[in-house]
């Protein structure tokens, strides 16, 4: 959208609208994302961000609109649709099966087996520690249930399963809202990382403080609808807040059908 | 850092040291207290019952031989189901038509063996039985698939569907017959049932018990070398030697128990006299030995055990049950797993059908009439959460004994049917009210 025009987009959602029954929580939004770029979806709590990104991770079907991943239509109707053009989520609910381990988790879905065609518990397990030792070193409670660990730690779960599988488009809902001030540094320090490594990373927060010294642009959203795109070095964090709360589009930004002409 | 590190260290040690030694036996053996729990019930149940009649009526009748052979071949049709119903209350769902699919396959199959196969192939053809059981289990199955659809893609909760099942299969099992009983079935086919000549003898329960002990051997020794290879904590040696001993020692005492139990002197003299053996009758001492509805149980349970922990659909049963939501995202296709499971229960059933009917040596239309609530029991006694993500099958298998227990127990002491009814009913209730308090604990 800005000076990256002439490449190609990872992933681009053209006018997307989704209706639960007469409310349109998606109306017409449009967002791009490029490689090793980080970009945040802002706005107010029921704002349609989720709803926007669930469509991209294929938790629901869109009413109408177009996805292109990689300059190339795609047609995405359900999670496995999305993994498989490397779109990975993790999700604002952190979407762990709570009553198997932390190996089970990462691999759910994609279990390592072996030759016998069975489950690879000691490979995943062994995986599972090599992952996490790089994300959180302390994390040492593979054989429990997930459902005992902390927020943090579950959250590092969740983080690990989207990373374990080279994901080139990771979707985080609220990314640090269960964690700590630690916790939160280190999600930061992972999201430098994984953008050195060309992911593109869609960033959902209804809290700007949360992502705005991480992201390289931010698409603001109200009422379903676009209210701006701007780059972050174009536009204060007031400004933005401007965007989210009244819809008021600054200079930096460009405008989309839900801002306030003034 | 590494301060931190020594710390965190030191509060471990200092945790482990306050460790009883009953908590540490059980975290260093790695069992888990429920089944203790469980099997320590169990063991009262048994020992009430034999002390009981001991002292009431002169003679403990529970603790036999015989008894406990019998209590064993009566578990094995309602164990055989209650394998399959853990793995549909682990996804939160229920099956209300299991008796009625047993039912119905059975009638199916005393037709196919009885009035259908002998015209084709003529009386007492060794083939009978095999096709006869086959076209029972692909009845279970297609049933339970079809419920299965229902519930998974029309998304008709499972407890309306199965109850309609309930009704529809107890219904078209009387039609198959117009009512009547059919019997006798095929002799081979009769043999699956149990009883003196469906058992395997005092050899074959031998090599059988020797094979068992042989794979538990196998299995704590590639256990201990696969966390080895991985650098994984180990458990100490003093408690896999106890976990080898235990483990062979209960397959042992099982299979001297079964072989202490001999033929009847009828069924001898019947023998005796096809066989031309002159020794006098009250010398042969023939055993019983496993009988063969109790071998199908273990395998059912070895491979349903097989099948809940170490196969990719197992681990989304689970999955599924403990968060259906994050199952969906992350990419499984739970409906298709829920057609599976259901089919699975269905073919259970079907299996089921074989050994009741063949132990009865017919096929009533009542066959199964009430099995629905006792499996039902039985997972839910063997720890299987109505929640949903947790449930085992040897844990079923065991609930399937205890209720067994129960009910041979009060009609050996001469407990009439009401009062057993409303024991049973109790138990339920209670073991349920003790599993929640002993989760609430854990947590």
């Amino acid at each position: 959208m800005t000076d990256k025009k002439s490449e190609t987009p990872l992933v681009e959602l053209r006018d997307i609208s989704l209706a639960f029954g007469g409310i349109k929580a998606v109306d017409e939004a449009s967002v791009s994302l490029f490689p090793g770029e980080v970009v945040a979806i802002l706005g107010h709590n029921g704002a349609g961000k989720s709803t926007l990104i669930k469509v991209l991770s294929g938790a629901y079907s869109k009413d109408s609109g177009e996805i292109f991943v990689r300059g190339e239509q795609a047609t995405i109707n359900n999670p496995r649709d999305a993994k498989s053009y490397g779109i990975e989520t993790i999700y604002q609910t952190l979407a762990v099966a709570d009553n198997v381990d932390a190996a089970a988790n990462l691999y759910l879905g994609r279990e390592i087996l072996t030759r016998w065609g069975t489950l690879d518990d000691v490979a995943m397990e062994s995986e599972a520690r090599k992952v996490m030792g790089r994300l959180n070193p302390n994390f040492e409670r593979f054989k429990e249930p997930v459902a005992k660990l902390s927020g943090g730690q579950r959250q590092s779960v969740a983080i690990a399963r989207a990373i374990l599988f080279n994901a080139q488009i990771l979707i985080m809902d609220e990314p640090t809202a269960a964690l700590g001030p630690q916790e939160t540094e280190q999600v930061g320090e992972l999201i430098q990382a994984l953008k050195r490594d060309g992911i593109g990373i869609f960033l959902i927060s209804h809290d700007i403080h949360d992502v705005f010294d991480l992201a390289d642009r931010v698409m603001v959203m109200k009422n379903g609808q676009t209210v701006g795109t701007a780059r972050t070095e174009d536009v204060t964090k007031d400004e933005v807040l401007g965007m989210i709360i009244l819809g008021k589009c600054p200079d930096g930004a460009i405008p989309g059908p839900g801002a306030i002409q003034s | 850092m590494t301060h931190q590190v020594k710390e965190v260290r030191a509060g471990k040690a200092a945790r482990v040291e306050k460790e009883s030694i009953f908590a540490r036996f059980l975290r260093s053996t790695e069992i888990d207290a429920r089944l203790l729990g469980m099997l320590g019930a169990l063991a009262l149940i048994w020992v009430g019952f034999h002390v009981y009649g001991e002292v009431v009526n002169g003679f403990g009748a529970f603790l036999t031989p015989r008894n406990l052979w019998n209590l064993s071949v009566q578990t094995a049709s309602i164990g055989v189901m209650a394998t399959g119903m853990v793995l549909v209350i682990v996804t939160r769902h229920i099956d209300l038509s299991v008796g009625s699919i047993l039912g119905f396959c059975a009638m199916s199959m005393a037709i196919i063996q009885v009035w259908i196969l002998p015209e084709l192939l003529g009386l007492g053809h060794p083939m009978i039985w095999i096709i006869t059981v086959i076209c029972g289990l692909i009845i279970g199955c297609l049933i339970g698939a079809l419920h299965g659809y229902l519930i998974a893609y029309l998304g008709i909760p499972a407890f309306i569907v199965t109850l309609g099942g309930l009704l529809f299969w107890r219904g078209a099992a009387f039609l198959l017959a117009r009512g009547e009983t059919i019997s006798p079935v095929d002799d081979t086919f009769s043999k699956l049932g149990g009883g003196p000549y469906g058992s395997i003898g005092a050899i074959g329960s031998w090599v059988i018990g020797a094979l068992a002990c042989l794979v538990v051997l196998y299995m704590l020794w590639q256990g201990r070398q696969k966390r080895k290879r991985f650098n994984f904590p180990m458990r100490p040696v003093w408690a896999e030697v106890f976990l080898a001993l235990v483990g062979c020692g209960a397959i042992i005492g099982f299979v001297m128990l079964v072989n202490s139990y001999p033929w009847p002197k009828g069924i001898v003299r019947q023998y005796a006299a096809a066989n031309n053996i002159e020794t006098p009758i009250s010398e042969i001492f023939i055993s019983h030995g496993f009988a063969i509805p109790v071998i199908i149980l273990l395998a059912v349970g070895v491979g349903m055990t097989f099948l809940a922990t170490r196969t990719k659909f197992g681990r989304y049963v689970f999955a599924i049950g403990g968060n259906p939501e994050a199952a969906e995202l992350a990419g499984i296709a739970t409906r298709w797993v829920t057609v599976r499971i259901f089919a699975l229960m269905g073919t259970l059933c079907g299996l089921s059908a074989v050994i009741a009917s063949a132990r009865l040596n017919s096929a009533t239309n009542n066959l199964g009439t009430l099995d629905e609530l006792y499996v039902i029991a039985a997972a839910v006694i063997g720890g299987t959460s109505f929640s949903g993500g947790i449930g085992t099958i040897y844990g079923a298998i065991l609930g399937a004994v205890v209720m067994q227990s129960l009910q041979t127990g009060m009609v050996l002491i001469g407990f009439d049917a009401a009062i057993q009814q409303i024991v049973v009913g109790t138990v339920l209730v209670f073991a349920v009210w003790v599993d929640t308090v002993y989760r609430k604990r854990a947590k």
